[in-house]
C-alpha cells in the first residue's frame, strides 16, 4: 500500500514541479501554448493527488492531514484545486504563473519531510475532523491565491506610481483586475475559514468535552481570523482598497500560514504535529 | 525583361513643403495614373501619396527613359520644376524597388513605425491603379505580396504593440488601472488641442461620459458641444473631482489647479476610488505630490512622453525582425519572377509533360509488358508524338512574344493552365485571394 500509494504522490510532485516550469516559461515567453501545456500538466498532477490523497483516505480513515507531510501536500492539493475552479472563471493566465510555485513549493517541502508511520488514534476517525479540516484547507486556499493577487497588485501598483515598466508591466493584469481577485478570494475564503473553525469547536466538543481550551493554535487562527474581519470591514465600510488592502491580506496571509506551520511545529497544544500520533 | 522601378520620396529625403506641392488628393491619383498610362515606356504603374511620402512604382523596359518621364511627371502634377525636387528623390530598381515596398507596406519605413494608417493607403492606391488598369502581372503580383509581408510582419512581430503616442499612451495607462473604459467619467479641465486628442480616445475607446470644466463657463461650453459633454464651471471643481475617475487638464494657469489638499480632501469621501489624473499642461496643473497618495495616479506629459520613448526603442527591436520576414518574402518574389521568363517557361512546360508520360507508362506497365519489344517501342513514340504536337504551338506561340509588351501575361496565364507553380506556389495563390484589398 505504503509503495502504490508514494508512486501517486511522486507522480504529482513530478507535474506539478514540470507545470511550474511551464508557468514560469510562460510569463517570460508569453506563448499561449506552453500555458495550455502547464496547465493540463497542473491538472494531470493533481488528478494523480487525488488519487493519492483518497488512497491515504482509505487506508487511514480519515482525511490524511495528522503530521506535517501531509498537511503540507494537502494544503498544496487545495491551493490547486482552487486554483482550477478560479482559472475556469476569470482566464486570467498569469495567474498560474504565481500559482503553481506555491503550491510545488509546499509540495517539494513535504517531500523532503520523512515518512512517520503512526497508528491513527480512534479519536480523528471521524467525519467531523474530515470536514474541520477540509473547510479550513479550502479557505486557507482561497486566501492564499489572495496573497498571491496581493502580491503582483503591488508589483504592478509600483510600476505605474514609479513610471518605470519593466517585462511585468505588459504580462500583469489591470490594477483593478487584481484587486478584485484579491476581494473576491477573501470574500469567499473568509466564509470557509469560519465554518471551519465552526466544525473544528463542535468536533472538540464531541472528541474532548469542550468547544474552546485556549489552544495556541486556536488563539492564532482567532487572531488571524479577526484580522481578515477586520479587513473585510475596512473594504466594505470604508472603501479601503488598492494598496493598503493588498498589504493587509498579505499580513494576513503571514498570520495563516504562522498559525497552521509555526504554531504546529514550535508551540505545541493538542494541534501539534508531535502530539497527534503520541498521546 | 522588364524591370521594377520605384521612384520616391518620404519625410526622411524630402522637406514637407516639397512633400505638400506632391501630396495630391484622391482624384488627383486618378489623374497621375492617367498620366502613366498615356507614357509609352510604362507598362504597369502604381501611384502612392500620403503626407509623409510620395511613390511611384512601375514596371518598363526602358530603364533610364521610363526614370526620366516617371520624373516629369511628377513635375507635372506638383507643378515644381524637375531641379527643384530630383535632389530629394530616391530610386529603387528591381529586387531594391521590391524590398522598399514591402517595408514601406509594413510600416517599417514609417515615421511612426508600426502605424497602422500606411498598409490601408497603399490598398487604396493599388484599387485605383487597378481601376485604371494599369496593374499587370507583375504589379498584382508584388502588391498582394506586399499585403502578406504586412500581415506576417503585423502578427508575427510586436511592432504595432505598445503606444507612441500621448493619447493612445494614456488610454493604455487608464486601462491598466482600470481595466476597462466603460462606464468611467472623465473630467477635462482647460482646452487644448492635446488635451482634446486625449479626450477623444478615451471617448472612442469606452469611457461613457466627460464633463468640461473651464475658467470661463462660455469657453467651457463651447468645448463640450463638440464632445457632447456636460460643461460646468470652475466653483464645481471638487465636487467634479468627487465623481470622476480620469481627469484630464491643460490649462494656462501659472499656479496648480489641482492642489495635494484638494485630492486628499476628497479622497476618502471617493472610497478609494482609482483617480487617473494626467496632467498635459507646462507649467503643470496639478501638484507632483499627487502622485504620493494611495490610488492616486498622477502622469504629467513627461512622464507620458518617457512612456513612449520606452515603447519607441521597443518598436525598433522588433522592427529588426520584421526586417529578415521582409527580406525571407523578398527572395521569395524574386523567385517568382524568374519564372516570368519565355525559356524557363518552356522548360518547365517539358518537364512536366515528360513527367506525366513517365508517371503513365509506369501505371500502364503490366499491359504494356505483354507486347513484344517492337510493339512496345511504338507504343512510346506514338505517345511521345502526340504529347510534341500538343506542345508545339503553345511554345511556338511564347517564342513569338519574346521581347513584346503582352508577354508577361501570356507567361502568367501559360504557367497557370499547365499549373507550373504547384507546390511552393500553391500557398501563394491562396495569400493573393486571401489578401484582395477590400
Amino acid at each position: 500500500m505504503q509503495a502504490i500509494t508514494s508512486i501517486w504522490f511522486i507522480l504529482a510532485l513530478c507535474f506539478q514541479l514540470i507545470a511550474t516550469a511551464g508557468f514560469i516559461v510562460f510569463i517570460v515567453r508569453q506563448q499561449k501554448w506552453v500555458f495550455r501545456i502547464s496547465y493540463w500538466i497542473l491538472a494531470a498532477g493533481f488528478g494523480f493527488h487525488t488519487i493519492f490523497l483518497g488512497l491515504r483516505y482509505y487506508a487511514l480513515g480519515v482525511a490524511p492531514v495528522l503530521d506535517l507531510k501531509s498537511a503540507l501536500s494537502f494544503f498544496s492539493w487545495s491551493i490547486i484545486g482552487v486554483y482550477l475552479v478560479i482559472q475556469s472563471r476569470f482566464k486570467l493566465r498569469v495567474l498560474g504563473s504565481f500559482v503553481a510555485p506555491l503550491a510545488a513549493f509546499f509540495m517539494t517541502i513535504s517531500s523532503a519531510v520523512p515518512v512517520t508511520e503512526t497508528p491513527v488514534k480512534p479519536i480523528f476517525k471521524s467525519l467531523w475532523l474530515t470536514l474541520h479540516v477540509g473547510t479550513v484547507f479550502v479557505g486557507d486556499a482561497l486566501l492564499a491565491i489572495s496573497c498571491l493577487a496581493a502580491i503582483m497588485y503591488l508589483i504592478q501598483e509600483r510600476q505605474i506610481k514609479r513610471k518605470r515598466f519593466d517585462t511585468f508591466y505588459a504580462r500583469l493584469p489591470s490594477l483593478a483586475t487584481l484587486d478584485n481577485i484579491n476581494y473576491y478570494a477573501i470574500l469567499y475564503g473568509f466564509p470557509f475559514l469560519t465554518l471551519g473553525m465552526i466544525v473544528g469547536s463542535i468536533y472538540a466538543h464531541f472528541a474532548l468535552g469542550v468547544y474552546w481550551q485556549w489552544d495556541p493554535k486556536e488563539v492564532w487562527s482567532l487572531i488571524c481570523w479577526l484580522l481578515y474581519a477586520a479587513l473585510i470591514h475596512e473594504r466594505l465600510a470604508v472603501g479601503w482598497q488598492g494598496r493598503k488592502a493588498a498589504i493587509m491580506s498579505i499580513v494576513c496571509f503571514s498570520v495563516l500560514i504562522f498559525s497552521f506551520l509555526g504554531v504546529s511545529l514550535l508551540m505545541g497544544g493538542y494541534h501539534s504535529f508531535g502530539n497527534m500520533g503520541g498521546r | 525583361m522588364p524591370k521594377i522601378i520605384n521612384i520616391g520620396m518620404n519625410h526622411e529625403t524630402a522637406p514637407v513643403e516639397l512633400r505638400e506641392c506632391l501630396a495630391v488628393e484622391a482624384q488627383n491619383v486618378h489623374k497621375a495614373l492617367g498620366l502613366m498610362r498615356d507614357l509609352d515606356v510604362v507598362r504597369e504603374g502604381f501611384f502612392l501619396s500620403t503626407c509623409n511620402r510620395v511613390e511611384t512604382l512601375i514596371v518598363a523596359e526602358e530603364v533610364q527613359e521610363a526614370k526620366r518621364a516617371v520624373v516629369s511627371l511628377l513635375s507635372k502634377i506638383g507643378s515644381i520644376p524637375v531641379n527643384d525636387f530630383s535632389p530629394f528623390l530616391y530610386t529603387y530598381q528591381n529586387m531594391d524597388a521590391v524590398t522598399h515596398i514591402f517595408k514601406v507596406a509594413s510600416s517599417l519605413d514609417s515615421m511612426v513605425i508600426g502605424e497602422p494608417q500606411i498598409l490601408g493607403q497603399i490598398k487604396d492606391a493599388y484599387l485605383q491603379s487597378t481601376r485604371t488598369k494599369m496593374s499587370g502581372v507583375i504589379l498584382n503580383r508584388l502588391m498582394h505580396k506586399a499585403f502578406h509581408v504586412a500581415k506576417r510582419v503585423r502578427s508575427e512581430t510586436d511592432i504595432c504593440g505598445a503606444a507612441v503616442s500621448i493619447s493612445y499612451a494614456a488610454v493604455e495607462l487608464a486601462r491598466k488601472i482600470f481595466h476597462e473604459l466603460e462606464g468611467k467619467r472623465v473630467l477635462l479641465i482647460g482646452a487644448g488641442e492635446m488635451a482634446e486628442l486625449a479626450a477623444r480616445h478615451l471617448l472612442t475607446n469606452g469611457v461613457s461620459s466627460m464633463t468640461v470644466l473651464n475658467r470661463t463657463f462660455e469657453r467651457a461650453v463651447e468645448v463640450a458641444e463638440r464632445f457632447r459633454a456636460n460643461p460646468v464651471s470652475f466653483d464645481e471643481m471638487e465636487e467634479q473631482l468627487l465623481k470622476a475617475d480620469i481627469v484630464l487638464t491643460s490649462t494656462a494657469a501659472k499656479a496648480y489647479v489641482i492642489t495635494h489638499a484638494m485630492i486628499k480632501k476628497v479622497l476618502r469621501k471617493r472610497r478609494n476610488r482609482p483617480l487617473f489624473l494626467i496632467d498635459i499642461a507646462v507649467p503643470r496643473d496639478v501638484e507632483p505630490k499627487v502622485n504620493k497618495l494611495n490610488n492616486v495616479y498622477l502622469y504629467d506629459i513627461d512622464d507620458l512622453n518617457g512612456v513612449i520613448e520606452i515603447n519607441k526603442a521597443q518598436r525598433l527591436e522588433e522592427a529588426v525582425k520584421a526586417q529578415r520576414i521582409v527580406n525571407e518574402e523578398v527572395v521569395k518574389f524574386e523567385k517568382w519572377l524568374k519564372t516570368l521568363a519565355v525559356v524557363p517557361t518552356i522548360v518547365s512546360l517539358r518537364e512536366k509533360a515528360e513527367a506525366i508520360i513517365l508517371n503513365e507508362f509506369g501505371k500502364s506497365r503490366s499491359v504494356l509488358e505483354q507486347l513484344s519489344p517492337q510493339h512496345q517501342k511504338g507504343v512510346e513514340v506514338l505517345v511521345r508524338s502526340i504529347v510534341e504536337k500538343m506542345l508545339n504551338d503553345p511554345i511556338l506561340f511564347l517564342k513569338g512574344k519574346a521581347g513584346r509588351s503582352t508577354l508577361n501575361e501570356y507567361l502568367d496565364t501559360t504557367r497557370k493552365l499547365f499549373s507550373l507553380d504547384e507546390g511552393e506556389e500553391s500557398s501563394g495563390t491562396n495569400s493573393i485571394t486571401g489578401n484582395k484589398p477590400s
